[in-house]
């Protein structure tokens, strides 16, 4: 019970992180000043400067006190999603940033408007490029959702903790198995990326493996 | 009377302080081959782009047959759907086919059908003689072959004009030749183009006039026999003088 929570909560928040990453990385590269100082940076700068639990509790705790109940849920997944969104955001910048200037123009010079050259030009090789280091941002996540434990929702630790003390059990061994849980979560999601990596590479752009010797 | 399809009024452009086009003025008429010349950093590419405004013009206007389409309210998009640009370095879109990067721009800039699409990217394909490399993508095609992909790209959205900025420059000597032989066929048959080039074999044979620039401005605009052999400025026959040179050298 308690690993399925987990990993819903893991895809919840890098579902919200992708979805609001995109726009992020887009308007931090080719938007005006306007949107990147006014929005794009504050955003990305405040989740990225405050621990993930300081920021559950601003959430939670805090969009309380303003009258705002959010559901420990709700809670998490804006703080958690969001600060996902700005890490995101910056592994897509990144990625789009070093595709040649040369696309966009090729794109624009067959009368596709910047929206167009950038859905179909831009992101799709920016993405595949991004897979790499998605991979980390994706096994980072999903063992953060452990973090959430503080807010009440019986995720995988707080199961762990809740059948070590009904049952008098071994916590070392209770413990144990949670690590194992996570460890087999985040390896076969890796192995996943791995396989949309190559399935996805552009012939001549993959990432070939050193062959000269040192 | 053949029909004007492109004129250029007094288009100046800068990069910050440094004014790289000094007030440009042509036309070209349907069917015709215009072809540029002149020394390097002379404003000959950014002329190229400030028509189809990939680079932003600071004066001046331009015609499209009868479109102004240097007015702010015009739709570029639509505006550079039918001019062709062939780079310099090609750029194809390295994530696709050499199929998809000749239909692509009829599909989500033309709205057509994928089925329609395809059957006039396979017959640009064949035209440019790449019909048997239609799946291959960017890095498992020669330069000369990308090159020519990506003439067929220019020629799927059926443009008015088709603007070649040093399309041989960044090619190995033996990969030139295919690309000027698909160029020559374009221009037999009536396409209308404007290249900016430094071959002068091509420009002698192919162009019905020859424009030479020097240092942002169009120093003298004449058919290529007049330009080469009696050219009216001291500049135009240096330059020349120094080509020949150059080709004389590679001859021995």
């Amino acid at each position: 019970m308690g690993t399925l929570i987990s990993i819903e909560l893991a895809l919840a928040f890098l579902g919200l992180g992708f979805v609001v990453g995109i726009p992020l990385a887009v308007g931090e590269v080719y938007g005006n000043k306007f949107v990147k100082n006014l929005a794009v940076l504050p955003i990305v700068e405040f989740f990225r400067s405050i621990p993930a639990l300081v920021l559950l509790f601003l959430f939670y705790f805090g969009a309380g006190s303003l009258n705002l109940n959010f559901s420990p849920f709700i809670a998490a997944l804006l703080a958690m999603g969001f600060r996902s969104a700005a890490y995101q955001s910056q592994i897509f910048r990144g990625a789009i940033k070093s595709i040649d200037v040369g696309q966009m123009q090729a794109a624009r010079s067959i009368g596709m408007s910047k929206f167009k050259a950038i859905r179909y030009i831009v992101l799709p090789q920016a993405l595949r490029i991004s897979i790499p280091s998605w991979s980390n941002e994706y096994s980072s996540v999903l063992k953060d959702t452990s973090l959430v434990y503080a807010l009440g929702v019986t995720e995988l630790m707080r199961q762990g903790r809740y059948i070590v003390a009904r049952t008098f059990g071994n916590a070392i061994l209770v413990y144990v198995i949670c690590a194992l849980i996570y460890f087999v979560i985040v390896h076969f999601g890796v192995k996943l990326l791995d396989f949309l990596e190559e399935k996805y590479k552009i012939p001549g752009y993959e990432i070939k493996k050193v062959t000269t010797r040192a | 009377m053949t029909q004007t399809i492109l004129k250029v009024e007094n288009l100046h452009k800068s990069y910050g302080k440094t004014e790289v086009i000094k007030g440009v003025s042509f036309e070209i008429k349907k069917s015709e081959t215009k072809v540029i010349i002149g020394p390097s950093g002379t404003g000959k590419s950014t002329l190229l782009r400030c028509i189809n405004q990939l680079d932003r013009i600071d004066k001046g206007q331009v015609w499209l047959e009868d479109v102004e389409i240097t007015k702010s309210h015009i739709d570029i998009n639509q505006i550079r759907a039918s001019i062709g640009f062939v780079f310099q370095s090609f750029n194809l879109f390295t994530h696709l086919t050499a199929l998809d990067n000749v239909r692509i721009g009829l599909m989500r800039v033309k709205g057509m059908k994928e089925e329609e699409a395809t059957k006039i990217a396979l017959e640009e394909l064949k035209r440019v003689g790449l019909g048997d490399k239609i799946h291959n993508y960017q890095a498992q095609l020669s330069g000369g072959q990308q090159q020519r992909v990506s003439i067929a790209r220019a020629l799927a959205m059926s443009p008015k004009l088709i603007l070649f900025d040093e399309p041989t420059s960044a090619l190995d000597p033996e990969l030139i030749g295919e690309v000027l032989e698909v160029m020559v066929n374009l221009a037999k048959e009536g396409t209308t183009m404007i290249v900016v080039t430094h071959e002068m074999g091509f420009a002698r044979s192919v162009a019905n006039d020859i424009i030479f620039m020097d240092d942002g401005i169009i120093l003298e605009e004449g058919p290529p026999g007049e330009i080469f052999k009696n050219p009216k400025h001291k500049r135009t026959a240096k330059f020349f003088s120094k080509i020949t040179q150059l080709e004389g050298e590679k001859a021995k």
